[in-house]
């Protein structure tokens, strides 16, 4: 069965067709990056897939459940409240601004959705929350609060806030686009490290030699459609001459 | 009437300049997100009734307010009440009227949230009350102290607004006492109670401030 299933996906802001007709599948497990120009709708396809944005048209399925599918006119018709709550588990996500919560400490921010969403006993989230933070090498910085950390260590604090609610997928919106290189480095490292957790990640990202590097399956994005997909080395040795224009500006560090 | 007669007759009816203070700050703050959540609905029915009552209470002096809320049951439904209703009447008048004002400041407030705390609050799988009460209220209220403090501030001036309806506050007190006395210092000391009581709320707030110092 697949983790993630995306069947025909549309989806348009106004007049601006964002999402053509985009299908793509995850498995257990598998590492997809998603690369492409900016505006090729790599976000949006994230957003959708992540309940954030409705879609025009088209299915979702996270393993056996529908989230949304086509009514006979072809509109995308979303489930009903129930199995949006449980599709939530599902899934996590890591956003290009971190976007924590600026009142909590680190901790708190990590162990308050297990606490006050997943009603796991406070010692128990609490532990598990210090062993994240333990894998990101902040253990630490427990207590701080997060605008005392540096953008490495907030997105840091993001991921192990996804990983906190042991989701089965986790999806990356440019992690790594508000940082410097030397923080990039570190965010990269951390996510990385995450392969041997084995779960699902779906990374958009304009780190080539990263999505290189660490994915199973590589999708390359442009205008709103997949313009190709496979593995790393089908996609960086592509012929295809979008994907060729598109990585040209990254020859010199593939 | 010697100075200290006056000052303790002031007192009683500083007292009572307290009391409508603060039974105004009570009500009106909790019934001013009450309106802010309503004036932000997507019901156009509530939407449209805040829009209108936030309107009205801004956009009409405060006296004349007090003097619908006091005459109003009387002329309009030939209502008799006692007389212990001009207290009431002095209450409702005034947290009617700053639940309006603390309404666009808490919708000031939360419209300034940035997205991303919605977003992910709602990626975590928290309620939607859950994501308002534990991450979005907490620092709306950092973000609006400032603009509840000058309210504040001004409801301890507007407090002698009662006079209008011969309310015994510390103002009507003192303009009775001017007059019968042929003296200005009922009404210095009454300046100065006013400022004192001003201090006093500009350093409690100050500290509150302070209190939420500790995340930006």
């Amino acid at each position: 069965m697949k983790l993630l299933e995306l069947k025909n996906v549309k989806k348009s802001f106004g007049e601006m067709e964002v999402l053509r007709d985009i299908s793509l599948s995850v498995e257990d497990g598998e590492i997809v990056s998603i690369i492409g120009p900016s505006g090729s709708g790599k976000s949006t396809l994230l957003r959708c897939a992540t309940l954030l944005e409705t879609m025009d048209a088209g299915e979702l399925h996270y393993e056996d459940l529908t989230v949304c599918s086509n009514n006979e006119n072809g509109k995308a018709v979303y489930a009903g409240k129930e199995t949006l709550k449980k599709v939530k588990s599902v899934y996590g996500l890591v956003f290009q601004q971190f976007n924590l919560f600026p009142h909590w400490t680190v901790l708190q921010n990590v162990i308050d959705a297990a606490i006050h969403v997943q009603k796991l006993p406070k010692e128990e989230a609490r532990q598990r929350g210090m062993e994240l933070l333990g894998k990101m090498g902040l253990e630490d910085r427990a207590n701080a609060y997060p605008f005392q950390l540096s953008g490495g260590q907030q997105q840091r604090v993001a991921i192990a806030r996804a990983l906190a609610l042991n989701p089965k997928v986790l999806f990356f919106d440019e992690p790594t686009s508000a940082l410097d290189p030397e923080l990039t480095g570190e965010v990269l490292k951390v996510i990385r490290s995450l392969k041997d957790l084995h779960i699902a990640m779906v990374i958009v990202t304009h780190e080539m030699a990263f999505a290189r590097d660490i994915s199973d399956k590589v999708i390359f994005m442009a205008d709103g459609v997949i313009v190709e997909e496979g593995n790393p080395k089908q996609i960086f040795n592509s012929q295809n001459e979008r994907m060729q224009s598109f990585l040209g500006r990254y020859k010199d560090i593939l | 009437m010697s100075l200290i007669q006056i000052v303790g007759e002031l007192l009683k009816g500083l007292g009572v300049s307290v009391e409508i203070f603060f039974l105004t700050l009570v009500f009106s703050l909790p019934l001013g997100l009450v309106v802010a959540l309503g004036r932000m609905s997507k019901n156009k029915g509530i939407n449209t009734l805040t829009k209108i009552y936030i309107s009205i209470m801004r956009g009409t002096p405060l006296m004349l307010q007090l003097f619908v809320v006091y005459y109003g049951p009387y002329y309009l439904f030939h209502m008799k009440l006692s007389p212990t209703y001009r207290n009431s009447a002095v209450y409702i008048g005034f947290i009617i009227n700053y639940a309006a004002y603390f309404a666009e400041i808490y919708r000031s407030g939360i419209q300034s949230m940035p997205v991303g705390q919605y977003e992910a609050a709602e990626i975590l799988g928290y309620s939607r009350s859950q994501c308002f009460l534990r991450i979005i209220l907490p620092q709306v209220i950092k973000r609006i102290l400032p603009s509840i403090t000058n309210e504040v501030i001004t409801l301890v001036k507007d407090t002698s607004l009662a006079f209008s309806i011969s309310v015994m506050e510390m103002f009507t007190k003192a303009k009775a006492l001017s007059s019968s006395q042929t003296s200005m210092t009922p009404l210095i000391v009454a300046g100065i109670f006013y400022y004192v009581f001003n201090f006093v709320v500009a350093i409690a707030m100050e500290r509150v401030e302070k209190s939420m110092d500790y995340y930006k």
